[in-house]
């Protein structure tokens, strides 16, 4: 029987009538081929985001992303009020223009200029080719001609986002749509004190998203993390959220959960040094003094409960924003590296604490959100190694799995999409 | 004692200080890994009811100005939290299935 109310259709999942209640096939998580049309479909056409503008506080501070999923690696930049996006190669021959010691890592810093290790070409802050080495040993060379080859790149409340469509069919703030006017006025400014961690998994990046955007798992896998009078019940109790929603055919949706740990009702229920700390995996148990939450964004806590915890907000394709009730958010990114592999980012972001207490409650928050992963992310291999057997090709996906089940659809019918353009394209042209 | 790491009012853990005073988590999850469940116990066992007047202690300074005596009493206490894992839920130093799966932290505030 369900715990919490459920829409009239008597699920979920039926309240979306075009995603059906079939069983799901994992074919999209184990072809080659397939990774290779998510990448046309899907990562080089949509927004994608790279981060947020603290990690650029001043004229100049740049980083660099690599991007295996549009086969390029990009500079972000600030430049004055402006952050840029271009892409990582010198206009000369080609040579990646910001890197140190291994091609292949990411890099940040601050800088005026970008200056080519290879034969010293200068590129201003806003793209432009500055210098030329022996400029007149060069035939006709005009430098406004070859400055660095822009990406699109706009903001949200401080989210960067960069578009590889030649003209992105959107804007971001129609792309990301009930996610922006859901979340915005929410203070993510505030909470610069941020811990981040990555991982290379050898899963489909698909499945990592299915992981975080379900708790149907969490009593089970995670059991061993509450104490064993509380597993129990967390197993015999199972998991429903507290409410699901899914934005129209964008991709996007959110699972909105309960957070009855933090605090809990009973000190018994959590482990020791979560009672000694006063904080756990839903973060530190008070909120921070300093930062306005008496009024949260329509968005959070769609179901409007009194139990609220946390709302995780599935940003198709790769990201994830997931803010806690007790004021503090996370977010994920799932870079496919491979149709097998891929980078998983986790980044935890908290007001600055004041003192010792406050620093050392993250550091608990932090250090569990580690332990949770772990579990998680091994998991995901073992899937990914018996998906690849091929011996059971169709999943049946319960009511609470409703954003895994959306992922799937909303990626195959990009990919659909695109090639019904692709061929009116060709047949135009023929 | 000039060798002395920690404030002398925590001078029942120096005897952790030396092997638990780490900078980073990367080296403190590397120490965890690399201890017998018996070492984490009695870290954790001696330094668990420590934990409030640590942080009372702590807390009379600035955080990002911490004499280094304290700075290494804050590093033993985050090695605290993390040892926490192996003797309150997994019984092993490593979590449970986790095999292979690493997560690294890249990216953490100085203290």
């Amino acid at each position: 029987m369900a715990h919490f109310p459920k829409p009239v259709e008597g699920s979920w999942t039926e309240h979306f009538p075009e995603l059906g209640t079939a069983p799901v096939n994992y074919e999209d998580s184990i072809s080659p081929d397939y990774y290779e049309l998510e990448k046309a479909a899907i990562f080089k056409q949509t927004w994608l985001n790279v981060g947020r503008i603290e990690q650029l506080p001043r004229v100049g501070s740049y980083f660099t992303k690599e991007l295996d999923c549009v086969d390029t690696s990009i500079i972000i930049v600030r430049d004055r009020s402006t952050v840029r996006a271009f892409h990582n190669m010198c206009r000369h021959r080609g040579n990646k223009l910001v890197w140190q010691d291994y091609p292949g890592e990411e890099v940040k810093g601050t800088c005026r200029q970008f200056t080519c290790k290879y034969h010293g070409w200068r590129y201003g802050l806003d793209g432009e080719l500055n210098f030329v080495q022996q400029e007149s040993e060069f035939f006709d060379l005009d430098k406004a001609d070859y400055p660095l080859v822009s990406v699109h790149c706009e903001t949200w409340e401080g989210f960067i986002f960069v578009n590889f469509a030649a003209e992105p069919a959107e804007t971001l703030l129609d792309f990301l749509g009930e996610v922006a006017t859901g979340l915005s006025g929410y203070p993510f400014g505030e909470m610069t004190q941020t811990i981040g961690y990555r991982a290379i998994v050898g899963a489909n990046w698909k499945l990592f998203n299915d992981a975080f955007s379900e708790f149907y798992h969490a009593p089970v896998l995670h059991q061993n993390q509450a104490v064993a009078s509380e597993s129990v019940k967390l197993q015999q109790f199972g998991f429903e959220a507290l409410h699901y929603d899914l934005f129209g055919d964008s991709g996007h949706g959110v699972v909105s959960t309960w957070g009855g740990m933090s605090p809990p009702k009973d000190l018994e229920m959590v482990k020791p040094i979560e009672r000694i700390l006063r904080s756990g995996l839903f973060g530190p148990w008070e909120q921070p003094p300093g930062v306005d939450l008496s009024e949260l964004p329509p968005g959070l806590n769609p179901a409007r409960h009194r139990a609220w915890g946390a709302d995780t907000f599935q940003v198709f394709p790769n990201y994830v924003i997931l803010v806690w009730e007790r004021g503090w958010y996370l977010t994920y990114h799932y870079w496919p590296l491979a149709y097998d592999k891929h980078l998983f980012e986790g980044r935890l972001y908290f007001a600055p604490p004041r003192n010792a207490t406050d620093r050392m409650r993250q550091e608990l928050a932090a250090v569990t959100f580690k332990e949770y992963a772990l579990q998680d992310g091994n998991t995901l291999e073992a899937t990914q190694r018996s998906l690849k057997s091929r011996a059971v090709t169709e999943f049946p996906l319960c009511d609470q799995e409703i954003l895994p089940r959306n992922l799937h659809k909303t990626v195959a019918d990009r990919i659909r999409a695109h090639q019904a353009e692709n061929e009116t394209v060709v047949s135009v042209a023929t | 004692m000039s060798s002395r790491m920690l404030p002398e009012e925590f001078a029942d853990l120096e005897r952790f200080a030396e092997q638990w005073s780490l900078a980073t988590e990367r080296q403190r999850y590397t120490a965890r890994l690399a201890s017998s469940m018996p070492e984490l116990q009695e870290l954790y066992d001696a330094a668990v009811p420590r934990m409030a007047d640590a942080l009372a202690y702590l807390d009379q300074f600035e955080l990002d100005d911490l004499p280094e005596d304290a700075r290494n009493l804050m590093r033993l206490f985050f090695s605290v939290v993390n040892a926490s894992f192996p003797v309150e839920a997994w019984k092993q130093p490593r979590v449970p299935d986790s095999g292979a799966a690493y997560l690294d932290l890249v990216d953490e505030p100085v203290i």
